[in-house]
């Protein structure tokens, strides 16, 4: 039995749109994965159904045997902690501190522990320095690493990070890289909406594409991205190593130093 | 004559003891892209700011130095004379949408309709942007119960669609998915041919090495390096400034390292070695 699972959800807007239909997907503790596919597949849709922003039109959401139709919010978001793809629908409070600390405030907490737990949080996400300050006096890219911090400060067992990669240089991707296997060690899941391929390679085994409000494929960065049909239906690109290995002549190399393995004896180029 | 001259500013925002943006000079001639790139916090989007002059004129501060556009200072234009100048696509799609109207279809006439532009050529220009930027199924939806990256497109869409001879997109693809970020390039390719001159914050260096003429890189508030493509997203400098060389390029500085050979210039897109095989005949 899995820890999370959809079943033959569907799900329509007020307005009558249709943006997820029939999917089945399952995650076991421990288990991370990225989420990819085209602008309006239904990637952010899918997500919310999984911590019951959204309730399935049909079919089931299960958290730890708990249908969401059934479970409060409350309930469902002890166990699923979801950051926003846009920081400011998640931003309220004036100080990072009180946006941190928001989310335990029903935990009765003891107020040394409770400022243990946002200082931990926020030294991971970054924002040690920060905690007095208002949120929007932190650019965008930041304010997204605080609402990372928000969810991770109340420790739920699936993170779902929605596009975290949008509009980070190097150095905050790569400590999105290290906080997701951070929290993988954890035996936490991760499961990560994002357009940034080189991303996928370098953090995730496991990939969903989904296109055009379905789950296309379930499958490793290798199998998905060498499967260049399905990538011209959803609207995906090889990451430009793969292209560039495909231009070689080379196939199923995914990274710069497979690579360099691949021909070390060989030049093609001088 | 320069489209956009930059000559010695300086800037503090207001209560701020550091200063955002050091000794900047800067010259960008008409009908060239620009990519600005750099690590978060640089000063990429304050610098869109003051050259579209909403430093100072929305956020106060300290600000010394020129801005010339189009050989007149900034200062001397009236406000909307610079709005039709200048199209600027903010850094959040999000915050970029009117707020006040019911379709796509709308959202993207709603400038025009804002500057007067006449039915008949508004509705033209309308039906003209939503093919450029392939928006036919979203024209009837509701600009606020869009997907993430389709808000941004019909931002970025909403802002091509003034016309403006200078463009500035503050990275627009954030939210874009691999198809529609190259879609959008293409669309730069597009606006340039026509001869405008576009400004282009982006962190996407593999697609900044394939679309533009130039490139800025800026670290801490300064323009450390400046130049051509080719000369640029091949040093590995970009690197130690907080910037990222593109894939390729890493791949042929690592093998030439691996080979114990000196590389004077690595390619910087497959289409670069794509042309470059087919050329000696080796494919
Ligand atoms: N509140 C809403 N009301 C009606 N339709 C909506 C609403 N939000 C999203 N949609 C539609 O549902 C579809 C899926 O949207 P969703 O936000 O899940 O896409 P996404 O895969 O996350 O895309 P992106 O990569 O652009 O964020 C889109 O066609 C979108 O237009
Ligand atoms: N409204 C503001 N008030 C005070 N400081 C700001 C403001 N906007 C940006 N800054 C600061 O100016 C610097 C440059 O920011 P910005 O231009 O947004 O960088 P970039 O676009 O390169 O990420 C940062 O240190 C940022 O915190
Ligand atoms: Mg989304
Ligand atoms: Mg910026």
């Amino acid at each position: 039995m899995s820890y999370l699972s959809l079943k033959n959800v569907s799900y329509s807007y007020a307005n009558g749109y249709e943006a997820v239909q029939n999917m089945n997907l399952d995650f076991d503790l421990g288990e991370s994965a990225a989420i990819i596919g085209q602008n309006g597949a239904g990637k952010t849709t899918a997500v919310k159904l999984m911590n019951r922003l959204l309730i399935p039109t049909k079919g089931e959401v299960l958290v730890n045997n708990l249908s969401t139709k059934e479970a409060t919010t409350a309930e469902i978001s002890k166990m699923i902690g979801y950051v926003f793809q846009n920081p400011d629908d998640q931003i309220f409070q004036d100080t990072i501190y009180k946006e941190i600390a928001y989310g335990l405030k029903n935990q009765k907490l003891g107020s040394d522990v409770m400022k243990n737990k946002v200082e931990a949080a926020a030294e991971i996400c970054g924002l040690k320095e920060s905690l007095n300050e208002h949120p929007y006096n932190l650019p965008y890219s930041k304010r997204k690493f605080i609402t990372i911090a928000a969810v991770l400060a109340t420790d739920p067992n699936v993170i779902i990070l929605d596009e975290p990669t949008a509009g980070q240089d190097r150095e905050s991707t790569e400590r999105l890289g290290k906080l997701i296997s951070h929290l993988a060690n954890q035996n936490k899941t991760v499961i990560t909406i994002t357009h940034d391929m080189e991303f996928v390679v370098r953090e995730f085994k496991r990939v969903i594409v989904l296109a055009d409000k379905q789950k296309r494929r379930d499958a490793s960065p290798r199998e998905i991205f060498w499967d260049e049909e399905l990538l011209r239906l959803s609207d995906l690109k090889q990451p430009f190593i793969c292209q560039l290995a495909d231009t070689l002549g080379y196939k199923g190399i995914l990274t710069i130093e497979e690579l360099l393995e691949r021909d070390k004896n060989e030049t093609y180029y001088n | 004559m320069s489209i956009i001259s930059l000559i010695n500013i300086n800037y503090t925002y207001p209560l701020e003891e550091k200063q955002t943006i050091h000794s900047l000079s800067l010259d960008l001639e008409k009908g060239c892209v620009y990519g600005l790139t750099g690590a978060n916090e640089s000063g990429k989007t304050t610098i869109c700011n003051i050259i579209r002059g909403f430093i100072p004129e929305l956020y106060k501060g300290e600000l010394t130095g020129e801005v010339m556009i189009k050989g007149k200072n900034i200062n001397d234009y009236n406000i909307g004379d610079l709005a039709t100048i200048i199209g600027y696509s903010f850094q959040n799609p999000f915050t970029q949408l009117s707020g006040v109207k019911d379709t796509v279809y709308e959202e993207i006439a709603y400038g025009m309709e804002n500057i007067g532009v006449p039915r008949s050529k508004m509705i033209q220009k309308v039906d003209e942007i939503v093919k450029m930027f392939q928006l036919e199924d979203l024209i009837d939806k509701n600009p606020f119960e869009l997907s993430g990256g389709q808000k941004q497109r019909v931002a970025i869409a909403s802002v091509v669609a003034l016309d403006p001879e200078i463009i500035i997109l503050d990275e627009p693809t954030s939210q874009l998915d691999p198809k529609s970020t190259e879609d959008i390039f293409e669309i730069i390719q597009l606006l340039k041919k026509q001869g405008k001159t576009i400004l282009l914050v982006e962190h996407k260096v593999d697609l900044l090495a394939a679309y533009c003429d130039e490139i800025l890189l800026i670290s801490r508030g300064e323009l450390v390096m400046q130049g051509p493509v080719k000369e640029i997203l091949s040093n590995p400098k970009v690197v130690e400034y907080g910037g990222q060389l593109p894939q390729v390029a890493l791949y042929f500085i690592k093998k030439a390292k691996a080979n114990g050979s000196s590389v004077s210039q690595v390619p910087l897109t497959v289409q670069e070695v794509y042309d470059h095989l087919n050329k000696d005949g080796e494919v």
